[in-house]
């Protein structure tokens, strides 16, 4: 079932020829755009089966500036949609029509590189690789490796905790970041962390990293970096079952090993990369591993002969180790490009996230299967195999009536699934509007009631992102009042003395 | 008078804090009251001790998770999960020698509480980047939920990293679920001899932004070094690095950091037991233990790594400071002579000047009950501080005034 976004204000919308104007007179020139083409780009993000025009797209480009509309905003009770590059799988940046779509697009410079302290501070509308290469001549890259990461802003990545092939060993956005410079909706600047090590007070880091737009606008980010493992070798393995493949990771990590990367495809997401980028992938094989293990020379030869035994022992049908940095990356190529790949083959794909207990990977590939015997529909499987974070990607044509419908229907129904083996609806693309209405699935009603409750506390009106991560939208007012009863103790069997 | 709850399970922490609610009384939350001593001395109604909530109730290695109740010994977990060759990696530190306690008196709940970590700080995180799931009960009275059991997940707000660090002021925690991961098969640390503090923090910079991949990097003016590893220490400073891992990195590690740090002076490598002694003394910083010096006030300062010989050459300029670095630089304890104010004044200045935080881990209650134990927020923050605290708690009843005056 389509999810319906929070009815348009009519009275703002009347008024929007002022507004525009007062907005003007913050952000001068090209940096509020009005007209319909041109607001165009902005109508959705990555999850491209739902769009909507913006009242007004505002593009600040300083910090005051961004202070200056969100207060204006608040003033007026406008609600203000923020945008990075607008690569979000989850309707993140999905605007609003009654509602400011905020770009940072012009947050784009490096402010400062600090080999010695291993930060960087950014602007948020950089993207996630502009970091990596402002410091790789020396050596040092950021981690966190989203494969949009040419495009998507590493404010996106903090708004989404976003992660990458390499999480398991080197973490998320959250493990990585050091500070932050926000604005309320009030228009209050707030500065978190900067190089130095834990928040003093509660972790609003922290709490910030993942809070997919709703709690603050993001206008300044410091990161750590790191240098460069000396060097990285991958190991190509494939397996004539998933089952087997779960399993060989499973004993990977048993005997104490955490690979740089560890990444599992199923068959049809093998066949479709291969014919796309010639990877030299397996075909007769029903579960490919790529573990990549990074580190000193004699570390990673080391544990490559271990990786290769366990690989061995659990019925590997074949194994290829990358001996040069081009194989290597060969290798990757293919399951960098899996999405498009299944692009290919598939005039749509919808992309999935649940996170599950490895554990459960056969039966949840199982009960997959038959899911999509009885939808109709095919799927592809993409896996970060070392953490349990699944991509299925739903094949689907977008022009056959009732497809989409039948696609998201079977979405719900892996991540339902995912969360009954003990996992959770997302790992790495955030809730959005695409997975809000299942936040039920995970949490009760105190839950997130609780959650909204953290959220007046930074957004009284509820102006910041409303329609997303939360099914049912409550008044602050509402949310605050509490039912104390009785003066008595209820239990008056608890032990005390 | 009813002085102390000690609950069984989750529902009678939620009586409690109910009855709690309802009498307008206060709440202490204590696990194994191992740093009841930390933080701005107030005076609380009861103590809700959770050492009755206990046990470790899912693990499983392979998924690298695990699931207690809050009141279980962290010892006990530590010996549970190193049987099957696994490890908090965020090396959680042990208060009881600079509190003047016993050790091994911590409870999971309270590590995490107070987002303890350890010198491997700078690689593997804090108690915060390992926490994935918890259960709790506000100060509404509200049994809630947030995270999962899986290691990745970004589904609804990350209530675990608020309660991380918290103090027992947002929500007494009843069960949680971290992350567990392999230990180190070897150890090794190797130290330097007889670097001043701006070129030891300049080798430790190279270190630790070299490929050696170092998990500890500290530094150990030579009267420290001679409190911590005595005639071993050869009246010099030291300069320690550890490098964990299977051997035949460890041995290539090692000769990548002797040519780093050649120039640098006189080295010496020491092995597994005297490598693990050397990281338990750093991390609970043991050089300040509570009986020597009769507990002089002792601080505790988070700052950029490159920054903090200049914020400890600025306290030093002014009083006598013992002292010694660890994070690289980036964490530096100071035990000050008992001035009357345990040297906030000083310390929060230099500390300003460089950016970061300070915490004053130990002094007289006196002095605790008089001045910021936590470091002092700017108007907008506390603002947001307090509006947060409210949303957990909104009568104020956990532990109110721990972190901050009025809240
Ligand atoms: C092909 C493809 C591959 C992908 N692969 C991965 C992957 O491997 N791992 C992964 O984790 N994700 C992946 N993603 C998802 C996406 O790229 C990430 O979520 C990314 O972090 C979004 O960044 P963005 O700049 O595009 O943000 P947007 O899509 O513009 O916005 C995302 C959310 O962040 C908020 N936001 C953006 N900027 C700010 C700011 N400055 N302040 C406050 N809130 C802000 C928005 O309101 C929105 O809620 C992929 C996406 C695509 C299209």
């Amino acid at each position: 079932m389509p999810v319906t976004m929070p009815a348009p204000d009519a009275g703002l919308v009347s008024r929007r020829d002022e507004i525009v104007a007062g907005l003007r007179a913050i952000v001068p020139g090209e940096g509020v755009i009005a007209s319909e083409p041109e607001m165009r780009p902005y109508e959705s993000d990555g999850l491209t089966a739902y769009r909507q025009l913006p009242m007004v797209v505002v593009l600040p480009s300083t910090t005051d500036q961004a202070a200056q509309v969100l207060r204006y905003c608040h003033e007026r009770g406008i609600k203000v949609v923020p945008r990075g590059a607008g690569t979000s799988l989850s309707g993140g940046a999905l605007p609003l029509a009654d509602g400011v779509l905020l770009g940072m697009a012009k947050f784009n410079r490096i402010l400062d590189i600090d080999f010695d302290n291993r930060a960087v501070v950014a602007q948020p509308g950089v993207t996630n690789l502009g970091i990596t290469e402002a410091v790789e001549h020396a050596g040092f890259y950021y981690a966190p490796d989203p494969s949009s990461q040419i495009a998507c802003t590493i404010g996106g990545n903090v708004a989404e905790n976003s992660g990458g092939v390499h999480c398991l060993k080197y973490g998320m956005t959250a493990n990585n970041l050091l500070g932050l410079e926000m604005v309320l909706i009030s228009g209050d600047i707030i500065r978190l962390g900067g190089k130095h090590l834990d928040s003093d007070g509660y972790d609003l880091l922290g709490l910030m990293t993942g809070s997919e737009g709703l709690l603050g606008v993001i206008t300044e980010i410091t990161v750590r970096i790191l240098k460069r493992p000396q060097t990285a070798r991958a190991v190509l393995i494939g397996f004539a079952s998933s089952e087997a493949a779960g399993d060989c990771v499973a004993k990977i990590i048993g005997a104490g090993i955490i690979p740089g990367g560890m990444e599992m495809m199923d068959g049809p997401a093998i066949r479709a990369t291969e014919e796309f980028v010639h990877a030299g992938y397996p075909l007769d094989v029903e579960a490919l591993l790529i573990v990549e293990l990074d580190g000193p020379q004699a570390e990673v030869d080391h544990l490559l002969e271990r990786v290769s035994a366990i690989a061995q022992g659990c019925g590997a049908a074949n194994l290829r180790v990358s001996n040069s940095e081009q194989e290597r990356l060969t290798f990757w190529a293919g399951r960098k490009a899996a999405f498009p790949a299944v692009g290919r083959i598939s005039p749509d794909y919808y992309c999935m996230d649940g996170t599950i207990p490895r554990g459960k990977l056969p039966l949840v590939l199982a009960r997959m299967r038959e899911m999509s015997a009885s939808y109709g529909l095919r799927v592809a499987n993409v896996f970060h195999a070392g953490d349990g974070n699944l991509h299925p990607l739903i094949l689907y044509d977008a022009n056959t009536p009732g497809e989409l419908e039948r696609a998201e229907a079977f979405g719900a129904d892996i991540l339902k699934l995912c969360v009954e083996v003990g996992g959770v609806l997302t790992g790495e693309h955030g809730v959005g509007v695409e997975k809000r209405d299942l936040m039920p699935e995970m949490f009760n009603e105190i839950d997130l009631a609780q959650q909204q409750r953290v959220k007046c506390a930074f957004d009284d009106q509820g102006l910041l992102n409303p329609g997303k991560v939360f099914p049912t939208l409550h008044r602050c007012a509402e949310l605050g009042r509490m039912h104390v009863r009785g003066g008595r103790l209820p239990f008056p069997d608890i032990p005390r003395f | 008078m009813v002085d102390r709850f000690t609950p069984r399970d989750q529902k009678d922490v939620a009586a409690a804090v109910e009855w709690a609610l309802a009498g307008g009384k206060t709440l202490e939350i204590v696990g194994g009251g191992s740093k009841r001593e930390i933080g701005r001395a107030a005076q609380w109604d009861l103590t809700l001790d959770l050492s009755g909530l206990s046990g470790v109730t899912l693990y499983e290695p392979e998924e690298l998770v695990l699931s207690a109740k809050a009141g279980t010994p962290l010892a006990e977990i530590e010996e549970l999960v190193a049987s099957r060759d696994q490890e908090l990696a965020f090396e959680p530190m042990d208060y009881g020698p600079v509190l003047g306690r016993s050790m091994g008196r911590g409870t999971l709940g309270g590590a995490l509480a107070t987002n303890l970590s350890g010198p491997r700080r700078i690689k593997a995180g804090a108690a915060r980047d390992h926490f994935l799931g918890v259960s709790a009960v506000s100060g509404r009275a509200e049994v809630f939920k947030s995270g999962g059991r899986v290691v990745k997940n970004v589904t609804g707000y990350d209530l675990c990293k608020l309660l991380a660090g918290s103090w027992g002021t947002l929500a007494a925690m009843t069960e949680v679920t971290i992350k567990v991961l392999p230990r180190a098969p070897a150890e090794e640390s190797l130290l330097v001899l007889g670097l001043d503090d701006r070129n030891a923090v300049a080798a430790m910079a190279a270190a630790v932004g070299s490929s050696s991949d170092v998990s500890g990097a500290a530094h150990l003016p030579a009267n420290i070094a001679a409190r911590m590893l005595g005639a071993a220490a050869a009246g010099s400073a030291i300069t320690a690095f550890r490098l964990e891992g299977v051997p035949p990195s460890i041995a290539q590690r090692k000769a990548m950091l002797e040519r780093l740090l050649e120039p640098d002076g006189v080295m010496l490598t020491i092995g597994e037991a005297g490598s693990r002694a050397l990281w338990q003394a750093v991390r609970d910083a043991t050089a300040f233990a509570a009986t020597d010096g009769a507990g002089r006030p002792l601080w505790r300062v988070s700052t950029a790594p490159t920054l903090g010989p200049q914020v400890a050459a600025e306290i030093a300029a002014e009083v006598e400071a013992d002292l010694f670095y660890d994070w690289a630089g980036g964490l530096i304890w100071i035990a000050l002579p008992p001035l009357e104010d345990a040297g906030a004044a000083l310390v929060r200045g230099a500390v300003r000047s460089a950016g970061g935080h300070a915490t004053l881990v130990r002094a007289p209650a006196s002095v605790r009950a008089a001045i910021d134990v936590f470091e002092p927020q700017p108007e907008a923050l506390a603002a947001l501080t307090r509006r947060v605290k409210e949303s957990f708690d909104p009568k104020r009843i956990l532990g109110p005034g721990r972190m901050y005056a009025g809240v």
